[in-house]
């Protein structure tokens, strides 16, 4: 998506080309600095900052004097600045960009919590983290399924609605949150076959094509919700959920022992989907030839690779993806299915994707990222006492850090390149 | 379709066919092509031409409506998707009523009861949206005979001139993207910063005549737009970013934004303990179109203006002229030596004034004229749906916002008179953009002919 305007690729060793994007961190990083030193400043100088830790037993806690860290982040998020603008080739431009953006993070949420009888609980933020990084994973695996091959998704979002959907009814008809699961996987693959049929085989703009089946899905949702479950949500929507599973022994690990070994079972379905794509893309004849048909479909072509099949079978198996990423909204904590009740998740995963570099594990951390923002503005605006934003730039939070990952954090990157063109034999 | 060219021996001039409303630029019309072939060919091959032509004209007309009738193009596309959204509608009607879904069940025992059950439901259901929207017979003859006044006659129009109005405004918005090349699937954000732009406006001043205040106000509707449209334009000139991703998460911001400027206690009514505005002076107002009982203002009359004024700006202007090259082909405008990045975030930024207009619209026709958390609705969305169904141009998407308008005019009726949820009208415009956008699929579905010219592409956003 980030088609570079700015910095100019292979230059000679003698010029140094000046990279745009660079400047932009680096006047970020000073405005980031500015920030934490106001925050320093602000702060009431004996003040804490709590973190508190579950452990077994007891808990842990973690007090850091505020206003110190702050005015040490402050610091270094002026040296990252000063760094990146004098020396303004792309060479510091990743380390440069995570430590201002760290720094700024540990300021932000230090001056955020630094009150008397407020802290932060570090298991249980994790632990919300990933759940609200779930349906992310796999929206954003989805994606890369599609997209490798070569065609755009912007349907993510309908697909999660209708899995939401399909999971809560079936799910609620059958009394099996596993069945759910399953006609939310085979919902979100629904769209998945529109999305095929019209691309590749009736050349739609793909853009174009996903904001309509999100339309599409949203209607359709909405409608069949108003027409059938609402009249006997008893019947039609109070889904099951689909049960924790405790790996016996790695659960008992401190911190990160609950927040990972003791889950949702889609945790586990979440992670082995990343590793499983991961290893087939690029380790097996099917991922090379999703990857091929991505990057240059005539040379797959010409070794007879099937292109348009090979698309078509990946966004399916995005559709299967997204629509288990869908049901989770609903079976995963048997939460009755509700209007729009994505909210553009899917479209944030659109962004994860992008922030991931079409990389399954890029796509995991990335998610990772939002799912912390998104637990985190949660926090603060429900904790004791209030943040001292208004809640609604708190809930402003993971948008902006999209814009701010897609407009110029990540650095550079590079959609496959035959990523929405659709292949027509000549 | 074949015009008469209406030229050369004693052929009488035919009359087109009647379907044929040759207004809307499909084809090459023939008499053009005649006359270059005049010019440039020898005189014998010229005869030829003119006797090829001789035999097309020749046809009766009923045969050349037929074959127009059974041509894919762009109108027949169009009329033809809206029936098949009709037919998807209607099987969505039957499907979800458990009274009619129960007479199937027993179909093949009384399949009468079946279909007269279905034809019930789906007849009420489009009765009500059309007497929704357009006019009710019913009240048309009673007025005939004085015995019901005319607003009665006139409100359902009324109510979809006044959600109309915003929908041009956003559908240009969109469409003047696609014309650019670039995908605005921001309008939303646009129209409710637009939105909030206009209600500070329209409630800071007092006392100013309307002359004065109500071009104020879409002024602050326009500037707010236009900022918010410029965000993802200037970050894709400067870093590349593709402004669908910015763009929604921008509509996303642009919500919260709403939810906060209504919170403060500058903007917050304060009569009013829920999230309200306070409401715009009585002079930032559009005058009310048929009457004060009705809810149809000028704002229709403006939208279809600034229409027409897009029209000209995208035909005749050189910065609309820029934009379509830009939009065509960006390295063939970039060779030509024009600011390709610059003219990016130049057409975002007009776009979003257009959407920002829009919220101003929606804004001054609402009944509290005043900013509450959905006053936007949805018609960012429904803007790209708009700008679709006319083919990203003036006059299309006028009618394809008329349209839009008055289903979702009429679509409150038919919630209340057949129990169909206003939704209905989602699922309708998704269907019918899914087949105006795949217009070989239409093709398929009812073996039509291929037309000759197929008419301008889209332009579109490409890949990421």
């Amino acid at each position: 998506m980030t088609t570079l305007a700015t910095t100019e690729p292979a230059a000679p060793a003698a010029v140094k080309i000046v990279s745009g994007r660079t400047i932009g961190v680096g006047v970020l990083a000073l405005v980031f600095a500015g920030l934490s030193l106001w925050m320093g400043l602000k702060v009431a100088s004996g003040a804490q900052a709590v973190f508190k830790t579950y452990m077994i037993g007891e808990d842990v806690e973690l007090d850091v004097p505020a206003k110190p860290v702050i005015l040490v982040m402050a610091v270094l998020c002026l040296a990252v600045g000063a760094l990146l603008l004098s020396d303004r080739t792309a060479k510091y431009f990743a380390m440069g960009a995570s430590v201002a953006v760290i720094a700024f993070a540990i300021a932000f949420v230090c001056w955020s919590i630094a009150k008397p009888g407020v802290f932060l609980p570090v298991t249980a933020t994790l632990n919300g983290a990933l759940f609200l990084a779930l349906p992310l994973i796999l929206g954003s695996l989805c994606g890369v399924l599609c997209e490798r091959s070569g065609v755009v998704n912007v349907a993510i979002e309908g697909q999660f609605l209708v899995g939401a959907f399909a999971g809560a009814l079936i799910g609620t008809i059958s009394a099996s949150a596993w069945a759910g699961l399953i006609a939310g996987a085979a919902a979100g693959c629904l769209i998945g076959l529109l999305l095929a049929v019209l691309a590749i085989r009736y050349l739609v703009d793909q853009v174009v094509l996903g904001v309509v089946l999100n339309l599409l899905a949203l209607g359709l949702t909405s409608f069949l919700y108003e027409r059938i479950m609402q009249r006997a949500a008893e019947q039609f929507n109070s889904p099951p959920k689909l049960g924790n599973w405790t790996i016996p022994g790695l659960s008992k690990i401190p911190v990160i022992g609950p927040a990972l070994f003791d889950q949702n079972i889609f945790t586990y379905i979440a992670v082995a989907l990343v590793i499983i794509v991961y290893v087939g893309l690029f380790h097996t004849r099917w991922g090379l030839r999703t990857r091929a048909v991505g990057e240059h479909p005539a040379a797959a072509d010409s070794v007879g690779i099937r292109v348009n099949w090979v698309r078509f079978r990946n966004v399916l198996m995005g559709g299967l993806v997204a629509g288990v990423g869908g049901a989770f909204f609903t079976i995963g904590s048997a939460i009755a299915f509700n209007k729009n009740m994505t909210v553009g998740k899917g479209f944030i995963a659109l962004a994860v994707l992008i922030v991931g570099r079409w990389n399954p594990l890029g796509a995991l951390a990335g998610a990772l990222l939002f799912g912390f923002t998104d637990q985190l503005q949660i926090f603060l605006s429900s904790m004791p006492g209030g943040s001292p934003i208004p809640s609604q730039f708190l809930s402003m939070l993971p948008y902006v850090v999209t814009i701010f990952a897609v407009a110029g954090l990540v650095g550079k990157v590079r959609a496959p390149a035959a990523d929405g063109v659709p292949y027509v034999k000549s | 379709m074949t015009n008469p060219p209406a030229k050369g021996d004693g052929v009488p001039a035919e009359e087109p066919a009647p379907t044929a409303g040759g207004d809307n630029g499909l084809t090459v019309p023939p008499a053009e092509q005649f006359e270059a072939a005049m010019e440039d060919e020898a005189a014998e091959q010229a005869v030829a031409v003119e006797e090829t032509a001789a035999v097309t004209r020749r046809k009766p007309w009923i045969l050349r409506a037929a074959i127009y009738l059974t041509t894919a193009n762009q109108v027949m596309v169009t009329v033809y998707s809206l029936i098949l959204a009709a037919v998807v509608g209607a099987i969505l009607i039957i499907v979800s009523d458990p009274y009619v879904r129960s007479t199937w069940g027993y179909f093949f025992s009384q399949p009468g009861d079946a279909l007269s059950a279905s034809w019930d439901a789906v007849a009420t259901a489009y009765g009500a949206l059309f007497r929704g929207a357009v006019v009710d017979p019913d009240k048309l003859n009673r007025w005939f005979y004085g015995m019901a006044d005319l607003d009665a006659v006139l409100r359902p129009i009324a109510t979809t001139f006044n959600y109309s109005a915003p929908l041009i405004f956003t559908g240009m918005a969109v469409a003047l993207a696609f014309r650019s090349g670039l995908f605005n699937i921001g309008a939303q954000g646009q129209a409710v910063v637009g939105a909030i732009g206009a209600a500070i406006v329209g409630f800071s001043f007092t006392g100013l005549p309307t002359i004065v205040h109500l071009p104020l106000t879409l002024l602050g509707g326009l500037v707010g737009g236009a900022i918010w449209g410029a965000i993802p334009g200037v970050l894709k000139a400067l870093t590349g970013a593709h402004e669908v991703i910015i763009s929604i998460m921008l509509n996303y911001i642009g919500g919260y934004l709403l939810l906060w400027v209504i919170s403060t206690k500058f903007v917050h009514s304060p009569d009013r303990t829920d999230a309200i505005s306070k409401p715009a002076s009585e002079s930032a107002l559009f005058p009310s179109l048929f009457g004060a009982g009705l809810p149809a203002n000028w704002g229709i009359v403006l939208a279809v203006v600034v229409a027409a004024g897009m029209s000209w700006f995208l035909a005749r202007s050189s910065l609309g002229f820029r934009f379509r090259t830009v939009g065509a082909n960006p390295a063939a405008a970039k060779t030509a030596g024009m600011g390709v990045a610059g003219t990016y975030a130049t057409a975002m930024a007009f776009g979003g004034g257009l959407a920002g207009l829009g919220g101003a619209t929606i804004l001054l026709g609402s009944t509290s004229h005043a900013l509450t958390p959905s006053v936007a609705g949805t018609i960012g969305f429904d803007g790209i749906t708009v700008a679709l169904l006319g083919r990203a141009k003036p006059l299309g998407v006028v009618f394809s916002a008329l349209l839009f308008g008055a289903m979702q005019a009429g679509a409150s009726t038919m919630q209340t008179v057949a129990q169909i949820p206003v939704d209905m009208v989602t699922v309708l415009q998704a269907v019918i953009v899914i087949f105006i956008a795949a217009p070989a699929l239409v093709k398929g579905i009812f073996h039509l002919r291929e037309a000759k010219v197929s008419g301008q592409e889209l332009s579109m956003a490409k890949g990421w």
